[in-house]
């Protein structure tokens, strides 16, 4: 529904109102704006040369190292984001693979051999789906934070060392959004409509054929709004790598505002580069999307936004 | 295993710190999502705009970037965000009223992050409404104000429980960076300490910590998939 609908398209007396109120909402934001946020950032001492120079100054002695430091910490993210994107694209659909396959076999039902056997096989099934079921709600419900904090700290105790920290952040992150991608993939292939599957029993095609060859790819396509949006959180979860002390963006910030005491200019900037990535980002992945739609009938062209962390497991099943 | 009979106080009172910061911060980022999503379907433009700024840096921008900002940069502006300590509540809640302005600070920067995303899922639920509905609203007469308030609204809440609810669990999940940016005795910041101070073993840690965060995070969910089964 477009909000154009909620009013009708305005005549003069309204527009003349509109007109009104929109002038003294301009003003009162700017009044609000000046006098909230401005005016004591100013009497703090907050727009002094000091506090941005290094910044925005090229001349300042800062700033050449600051700039430098601060694009190693961008790429040291970026790295970070793309690997994580892979790796959990990768173990998400091996992951959703998997459980939509222990579904179809737990329909089987092994005619022909005998009973230990079968009882055997279906017992195994029962036992693979009950764990990776529990795997996936533990994964799911237990905050990234917390994965990649045990990751970094678990994996040397347990003799798996890395000399970069980057790997551990790329587990951590790959563990829960692998979980994620999986669950958003199972519920496309599940939301198929069952004539798919039904056609691919017809002529032929074995279980795992079905799963691989006929409901994935549209699953895939069906999902793939909520895929890149999930990308998104990838890139913003890459942040926590300062958990670890992983050298990406923000914790290179951090580091510089101890020599430079100036938080606010710095995460104002910090702010400023995510904004720009993930802006980019979306609205990249909104274009592909579009892109798709038109090529191919059957996506509908659903806008590509930034998701709430954690937020996309039910954006299963209404595409 | 017996780290967590042992340290069954420790768990418990860092659950109860969690579910306390999830209380008010979810209180706090419904006020604040829907004041903004009223500011972007109001029929005013700057006021469209500024919700849509607001929605748009929030959403592109880290929770660790908006945390690093309240925990670092309120204190260097000289506030502790003592307004928070709201007379009555920080009876119910002591953390809201104590010196140490870090829950405040935490629950202020989730409250505000997560606002941007209850905006959206209020906004897909008004959105969820057919077409037909406000339409046939209109050409009864009704008023802008009238449409939303008598046939809209009550629609769309429907239609937005489901996102709102993910939102929420969502924000549980967040509300653990918390412990790492100074908040004392939350299920993530008792976490670290058992692991980094005490040194005890890693897994009974965890089990106890995800137990924590489970036993919010996984009912919640089913309930959303029953609410959304039963439509």
């Amino acid at each position: 529904m477009t909000m154009s609908v909620l009013y009708d398209a305005p005549g003069p007396r309204t527009r003349r109102i509109t007109w009104a109120t929109s002038a003294v909402a301009t003003t009162a934001i700017l009044a609000a704006g000046w006098l909230l946020v401005i005016e004591p950032l100013r009497r703090q001492g907050q727009f002094t040369a000091a506090k941005w120079g290094p910044i925005i100054d090229p001349s300042d002695k800062f700033f050449p190292l600051l700039w430098n430091r601060l694009g190693q910490g961008l790429s040291a993210t970026l790295e970070a984001a793309v690997l994580a994107m892979t790796a959990s694209a990768l173990c998400g659909t091996g992951l959703a693979l998997l459980l939509v396959q222990l579904k179809s076999l737990a329909r089987r039902r092994y005619s022909g051999m005998s009973k230990p056997v079968t009882l055997g096989l279906r017992a195994l099934t029962w036992l693979l789906t009950g764990v990776t079921r529990a795997m996936v709600e533990v994964f799911r419900g237990v905050p990234s934070v917390i994965t990649i904090f045990f990751v970094g700290r678990g994996l040397p105790e347990f003799g798996v060392k890395f000399d970069d920290t980057l790997w551990y952040l790329v587990i951590g992150l790959t563990i829960y959004n692998s979980v994620v991608i999986a669950e958003i993939l199972r519920s496309g292939m599940e939301g198929l409509p069952p004539g798919q599957r039904e056609a691919a029993a017809s002529l032929g095609l074995s279980a795992s054929q079905t799963n691989r060859m006929i409901l994935f790819p549209q699953a895939v396509r069906i999902m793939l709004p909520a895929l890149i949006s999930q990308l998104v959180v990838v890139l913003k979860d890459t942040s926590l790598g300062f958990i670890i002390s992983y050298e990406e963006l923000l914790n290179v910030a951090k580091t510089a505002t101890q020599v430079l005491s100036n938080p606010i200019q710095m995460y104002f900037l910090v702010g400023l580069i995510y904004l720009t990535v993930n802006y980019s980002l979306s609205r990249l992945a909104g274009y592909t999307q579009r892109r798709l739609a038109r090529s191919r009938r059957a996506i509908p062209a659903v806008d590509v936004v930034p998701a709430l962390p954690g937020a996309e497991s039910r954006a299963g099943t209404g595409p | 295993m017996n780290v967590l009979v042992d340290r069954f106080g420790l768990f418990a009172s860092g659950f109860w710190l969690t579910l306390q910061l999830c209380l008010l911060a979810a209180a706090g980022a419904l006020l604040i999502g829907t004041l903004v999503a009223v500011l972007r379907i109001s029929p005013v433009p700057p006021l469209r705009a500024l919700g849509t700024g607001y929605v748009t840096v929030f959403r592109n921008i880290p929770l660790t970037v908006v945390l690093f900002f309240t925990a670092f940069g309120l204190p260097a502006l000289g506030s502790s965000a003592r307004f928070l300590a709201i007379p009555g509540l920080d009876l119910l809640f002591p953390r809201l009223g104590i010196d140490l302005p870090y829950f405040r600070f935490a629950l202020l920067g989730l409250s505000l992050y997560t606002g941007a995303f209850v905006c959206e899922a209020l906004r897909s639920g008004i959105n969820a409404v057919p077409t037909g509905q406000a339409e046939a609203a209109r050409a009864l007469g009704l008023t802008f104000t009238q449409n939303l308030r008598h046939v809209i609204l009550p629609q769309a809440r429907r239609y937005a429980v489901v996102p709102l609810g993910s939102v929420i669990v969502a924000m549980i999940k967040n509300s653990a960076l918390a412990g790492f940016f100074g908040v004392v005795g939350d299920l993530s910041q008792t976490a670290e300490s058992l692991v980094s101070a005490e040194g005890l073993p890693l897994i009974p840690v965890f089990v106890g910590i995800s137990i924590g965060y489970l036993i919010m995070t996984i009912p919640l969910g089913l309930a959303l998939d029953t609410v959304e089964r039963r439509r």
